[in-house]
């Protein structure tokens, strides 16, 4: 419990941070918008075929708002030396990983709440359905298990930005494959058992990586 | 005394004889021994190459991965160049690999790519490992590098049985591709097997040499290192 605490109390000073300094969610929500017109712009279709293109955009969208977000989620604590200041309380690495994952899931999820809408009202296709807003929950936690450490290293490196892109999206190919199929199915009026072994492997991927990360997220803070 | 020194000759390429002789003997068995497939016809031969080249890419990175949780472990550099040594080896394959699979893909298909489950698994596997090596790049402290490579080499190791699973279900629900067609004869068997133990032994001699290079480096280093009192 003492660990959850501290986690919590890390999260809930990157959400205090955010609401001063609004650094992230407001740069990313803009940032997401505008994908969504480009790719308005690049599929100009009919109502059909944007229905068929929909669950693509929407997870291209939110993959890339989510390493545009989990990248400052490391560079805020860098630039101001805050890490070792972190790094000096008297918390486990695992509690600084956990308050991390906690804040960027977040951010991500306000994200995503605001963007879902936004979806629909550029497509007129209707993505906010609860087999959609799950998907969305489960990537969104296998985004960010991964991305937090990830993103530290990154941020350690001599690229930065450069590397944590290079390093997420080829890690997160199951389930950027599993969502869109699954969005895909849904999308079409498939039902809850035809989606059921694409959860499962976004749920699979969230336990493990959650897991994984959690283990090894020491190894990336040392010294 | 010839026959000692002629001994000893032997023994110290043993394995670079093994590889070659292995070699030949499965190209002999690839063009010459095995009966040409019923359906696919001549183009199938490109399979007993293919395989192998896919089992060592896979097989280099699973030594990858032990060499990095060794190194996370004992902190023994050694583990580190094991690890980064077989990646390097690893990515060579990989990437023959699919170029052999474009190849076969062509005339089979007419088209260079298809996006089958396993050309796509390896596809982000030599995506993984390629940012493997980015990230090594990026980082000029020997520890930090070698800590964040074994990270790189663990996740992305346990990340192949879902990138697995994803897109072979993928591949049901949209297209599925005939790579292979009924049973194999003997001698596909034979020739198969030939090739996986061929290409196993040219990895454990390229692995050796590849580490004595990288014990040679590493040498020349500290002595770099301790002359200008670094």
């Amino acid at each position: 419990m003492q660990l959850l605490n501290k986690a919590f109390v890390i999260a809930w000073k990157d959400i205090l941070s955010e609401t001063r300094a609004r650094e992230i969610i407001s740069s990313v929500l803009v940032f997401a918008v505008l994908v969504i017109v480009i790719f308005n712009f690049a599929f100009s279709g009919s109502q059909q075929e944007m229905r068929a293109l929909a669950p693509g955009i929407l997870w291209v969208t939110f993959s890339f708002a989510g390493v545009l977000s989990l990248n400052r989620s490391f560079i805020q604590e860098k630039e101001e030396g805050c890490l070792e200041g972190l790094m000096i309380c008297p918390v486990s690495r695992e509690a600084i990983y956990l308050g991390k994952m906690m804040s960027s899931l977040f951010f991500m999820l306000l994200i995503e709440a605001i963007v879902l809408p936004a979806f629909v009202l550029f497509f007129n296709v209707n993505v906010i359905t609860l087999p959609i807003i799950t998907l969305t929950l489960l990537a969104t936690i296998g985004f960010v298990a991964v991305g937090t450490l990830f993103s530290a290293l990154a941020v350690n490196t001599r690229a930065r930005e450069m590397v944590l892109p290079i390093l997420f999206f080829p890690i997160i190919s199951p389930v950027i494959i599993s969502a869109v199929s699954a969005s895909e199915l849904t999308l079409n009026g498939a039902p809850w058992s035809e989606l059921a072994s694409w959860v499962g492997i976004i749920a699979a991927f969230d336990v493990i990586f959650l897991t994984a990360s959690y283990l090894i997220f020491g190894f990336i803070v040392e010294e | 005394m010839l026959l000692i020194s002629a001994y000893k000759w032997i023994k110290k390429h043993i394995l670079i004889i093994a590889s070659a002789l292995l070699m030949l003997v499965h190209l002999y068995m690839v063009f010459i021994f095995v009966p040409t497939d019923a359906n696919q016809g001549i183009i199938q031969r490109i399979f007993y190459i293919h395989v192998p080249l896919a089992w060592i890419g896979f097989f280099a990175f699973f030594v990858t991965l032990i060499g990095g949780v060794m190194f996370l472990w004992k902190r023994d550099f050694k583990w580190d160049r094991l690890a980064s040594a077989s990646a390097e080896i690893g990515l060579i394959f990989i990437s023959l690999m699919l170029l052999n699979g474009c190849i076969w893909a062509k005339p089979m298909w007419g088209v260079w790519w298809v996006w089958t489950a396993r050309l796509t698994l390896s596809l982000v596997l030599w995506f993984i490992y390629a940012a493997y090596f980015i990230i090594r790049a990026y980082i000029s402290e020997d520890g930090q590098r070698a800590r964040f490579a074994a990270v790189v080499g663990i996740i992305g190791f346990l990340n192949v049985p879902l990138v697995f699973l994803a897109v072979q279900l993928w591949e049901t629900q949209h297209q599925g591709y005939l790579i292979f067609e009924g049973g194999m004869v003997p001698e596909m068997t034979w020739t198969l097997m030939a090739g996986i133990v061929a290409y196993t032994v040219l990895y454990v001699l390229l692995l050796k040499d590849r580490l004595v290079l990288k014990n040679l480096e590493n040498k020349l280093n500290q002595m770099k290192n301790f002359i200008t009192g670094g």
